[in-house]
């Protein structure tokens, strides 16, 4: 059989022993020790007898709080995994100087770069940010689930799909070479051969499907299931700030998709959107993945600002200094994201005009998000701060944002664009920005959220080492790039002849190593306060004297989060209800209507796996097998009418009176 | 839409499949075939100036083209899609409005972006623009 080389390629399409890379210590040595590590957890799995309580609780689960912690724990993940590449990235730029090559050789290097890029938006950014908004989003508006609780489930395993389509390329074959936006004519078929931006494309496809639909769900959860009496403007603003960021995924999540489609066009099919020749423009890609990848950027912040918004209220004990103001602050920003983007590529020659446009519109945008920071500082002023965890990140937000906000307004001056464009001074500011503002507001909200999670807060000193090393490391390991920026150095070097500059490129190692130490803070965080769950238990549901809904129910809340709809009559609702003693309904519950988990959409999921890596590998049975089976499963799922139950009157009012007791044994 | 309280849904009714409240109405038989019949003479039209060669200009046939098909998303929307300025409390309407705003925004601005990187980036002798495919 092994003689024969056509059944082998009908087989294996281009997938040969060759795309193992056996022959890459680095690669190996990470291969055993995820076998290791992913043994291990299956052994711990099976021994203690998890796997039917995970396929039943959680893979199936459509309860939006369970699939808000499976994207939450998905991010962490794959942050580990975009961390270990920024760590060999700023290594071998630390040690490739003069004669020194560094230990990765261009073409790996490239790949890290990529994969990096790729992986903290798109799998740790992305399903964070919307991790936080499926858990907290209906809580917040009186909900029980979202509007589509099944879609809700298969968004999640669409994106999960993607990440591991992502990580596969990391054993099978290559990445991409091309950095994270795969710029044609690099990443056409001529110059990007192999498997590496196949793995790009579909990699990014799948996840968009889920992360569009995720959008699509959010909306019409806030927009249809407010509890009465909450109008738009009583609505808290981490939702609001939600509405928009998923008005935002699904006005441009399609420009990505059809960008990223056109490309797969010129790659499989051989059409020539994007090539040098016959009619082709790759200046028509960048202008388009732009016309997505801006609005990505506010995709991502909106969110934080919200949870800023909500941290600084409560810790400081007070209303949100200028709610109406926040609210038109983030529909402004929402709809300037949309005549930014130009931005990115200044230097492509659009001339004085276009430039000048998108220069001022992008000054423009500073600022509602100027007048976001104020409020929080007004509100903050003359307020009773009390400084936790949640606080602290958000106060280093504000510092670090405001310095990266400024930078940002250089870069957005056309003339200075040119001299700062692709250099080393770019990455120090968006990492500014995107480190500290939306890293540090999903940290905040892992803090803030986490007792309504799990019914425990975390360690305040572990936390508050993780905020210490979070904040100098970065500052250690960023400002030296701005620096080196204005010097002149370019981004993607793996190799540098100056050795004046490396002392610069040692102290962002040295920043790096800082972080390190803040992401293993945070990990033993978690894993103290496990430990200590029973000291740090939250028995009353508001640890934090919270003001909006979420708090009003336990922690963790019930399955069906409220047994009645509450009714809303102020923007701090569940602070207006405490103060106008509000007791919690004792009897006459009624029974509850849920929907019924299914485990449809971790198939569908699957078998995007499969499809996606036989189109990468051009295995075309498989993708044949594939697609007829995910329409097969697709329509069989829509027979399924068996959807819903009721979790009955003695249920709710079981649950109900373990809280009274609960509640009474605290007074 | 700010002031108006939302249309407050139990849980009963949000959880079904398909049974939740649609407030768009569903269309009658007339409103479907009219709709019908608009499409196949709205697709026929074209067909007809393609095939018919109906006039000698090319870009009059591609905007003729253009025009109708707009006309068809049109008929589509309201005979089809059942939308209105009135359904879903008015945010059908919406969304549509951000929609057509940000498609505006995405098609003109990449026309005129285009259109100054051709002029700035293509530097060509008349001969080369003569050649030009």
């Amino acid at each position: 059989m092994f003689s024969n080389p056509d059944l082998l390629k009908f087989i294996f399409g281009r997938l040969t022993l060759e795309a193992i890379p056996y022959h890459e210590p680095i690669l190996i040595v990470t291969f055993i020790g995820v076998m290791l590590g992913g043994l291990a957890l299956l052994g711990v799995i099976t021994y203690f007898k998890f796997w039917g309580p995970l396929w039943r609780d959680w893979i199936t689960s459509v309860d939006h709080k369970k699939i808000g912690i499976m994207y939450i724990i998905l991010a962490i993940i794959m942050l580990l995994r975009g961390f270990s590449d920024a760590v060999l990235m700023r290594a071998q730029q630390a040690l490739a100087f003069g004669e020194n090559e560094g230990f990765l050789p261009p073409h790996h290097y490239d790949q890290i770069f990529t994969a990096h890029g790729v992986i903290m938006i798109f799998f740790v950014a992305m399903p964070f940010v919307t991790g936080f908004m499926n858990f907290v989003v209906p809580l917040q508006i009186g909900a029980r689930d979202v509007s589509f609780p099944f879609l809700n489930n298969f968004s999640f395993w669409m994106t999960t799909a993607g990440a591991i389509i992502i990580m596969l390329s990391l054993f099978i074959g290559e990445f991409a070479r091309t950095g994270w936006l795969a710029y044609p004519p690099l990443s056409g078929a001529a110059y990007s051969p192999g498997v590496g931006v196949d793995y790009y494309l579909w990699g990014l496809q799948v996840a968009g499907v889920g992360t569009t639909l995720s959008g699509i769900n959010l909306i019409a959860t806030i927009v249809k299931m407010r509890a009465p009496g909450m109008t738009f403007m009583k609505m808290p603003i981490f939702t609001w700030t939600s509405l928009c960021t998923n008005v935002l995924i699904v006005a441009t999540f399609p420009i990505l998709t059809a960008t990223l489609a056109l490309l797969s066009l010129d790659r499989y099919v051989g059409t020539n959107f994007f090539t040098n020749d016959l009619g082709g423009n790759p200046m028509m890609y960048i202008n388009l993945i732009w016309i997505w990848g801006h609005p990505e950027v506010y995709i991502l912040v909106l969110p934080a600002f919200g949870i800023f918004s909500e941290v600084v209220a409560t810790f400081c004990g007070k209303r949100l200094f200028g709610y109406a103001s926040m609210v038109y602050a983030t529909c402004v920003i929402m709809i300037l994201s949309y005549l930014v983007w130009l931005h990115h590529f200044f230097t492509m020659g659009s001339g004085a005009s276009v430039n000048a446009f998108f220069g001022i519109t992008t000054m423009i945008i500073s600022i509602p998000t100027g007048a976001k920071i104020f409020n929080w500082l007004f509100t903050m002023y003359r307020g009773r701060i009390r400084y936790e965890v949640p606080m602290l990140w958000t106060v280093g937000f504000m510092v670090t944002f405001v310095i990266g906000g400024m930078t940002g307004v250089m870069l957005a001056v056309p003339p200075a664009d040119f001299v700062l464009h692709n250099s080393l001074f770019l990455i120090a500011h968006f990492h500014n920005v995107i480190i500290g503002g939306v890293l540090f507001g999903l940290l905040a909200g892992v803090n803030y959220w986490f007792p309504k999670a799990f019914g425990f807060k975390l360690d305040p000193f572990w936390g508050k080492m993780s905020f210490w090393f979070w904040l100098i490391g970065f500052y250690i390991a960023f400002m030296p790039l701005y620096v080196l920026g204005l010097m002149g150095v370019t981004r993607r070097l793996s190799h540098i002849e100056d050795p004046s500059l490396q002392i610069w490129f040692v102290t962002a190692a040295v920043g790096v190593a800082l972080i390190a130490c803040g992401i293993a803070s945070f990990i033993i965080q978690l894993v103290v306060s496990f430990r200590k769950r029973e000291e740090l238990r939250d028995v009353t549901g508001d640890p934090w004297n919270g003001r909006t809904l979420e708090w009003s129910t336990s922690s963790p809340p019930p399955d069906y989060n409220f047994a009645f709809t509450p009714v809303v009559h102020d923007h701090d609702s569940w602070y207006d209800m405490k103060n106008r003693g509000y007791g919690r309904p004792l009897q006459g519950f009624k029974p509850i209507h849920m929907p019924k988990n299914t485990g449809a959409g971790a198939i569908l999921s699957t078998l995007s796996v499969a499809l996606a890596f036989g189109l990468i590998w051009y295995i075309w049975w498989l993708v044949a097998v594939s697609f007829v089976a995910i329409l097969a499963v697709a329509i069989i799922h829509t027979f399924n009418y068996n959807r819903d139950f009721y979790i009955s009157a003695e249920d709710v009012s079981a649950e109900e009176t373990r809280r009274t007791e609960l509640l009474a044994r605290q007074v | 839409m700010t002031a108006e309280a939302p249309a407050h849904e139990d849980a009963r009714n949000t959880h079904h499949g398909h049974s939740n409240g649609h407030e768009a109405g569903h269309g009658t038989f007339k409103s479907y075939m009219t709709g019908f019949i608009l499409s196949i003479i709205l697709t026929a039209i074209p067909f007809w100036l393609v095939m018919g060669e109906v006039f000698d200009s090319k870009i009059l046939t591609a905007a003729l083209i253009m025009v109708f098909g707009a006309i068809q998303i049109v008929v589509h929307m309201i005979y089809f899609l059942h939308m209105n300025t009135r359904s879903e409390g008015g945010w059908t309407m919406m969304a549509l409005i951000f929609t057509l705003v940000i498609v505006f925004i995405a098609l003109a601005g990449s026309l005129w972006v285009m259109h100054h990187l051709n002029a700035n980036m293509m530097p060509m002798s008349p001969e080369m623009m003569k050649n030009m495919p």
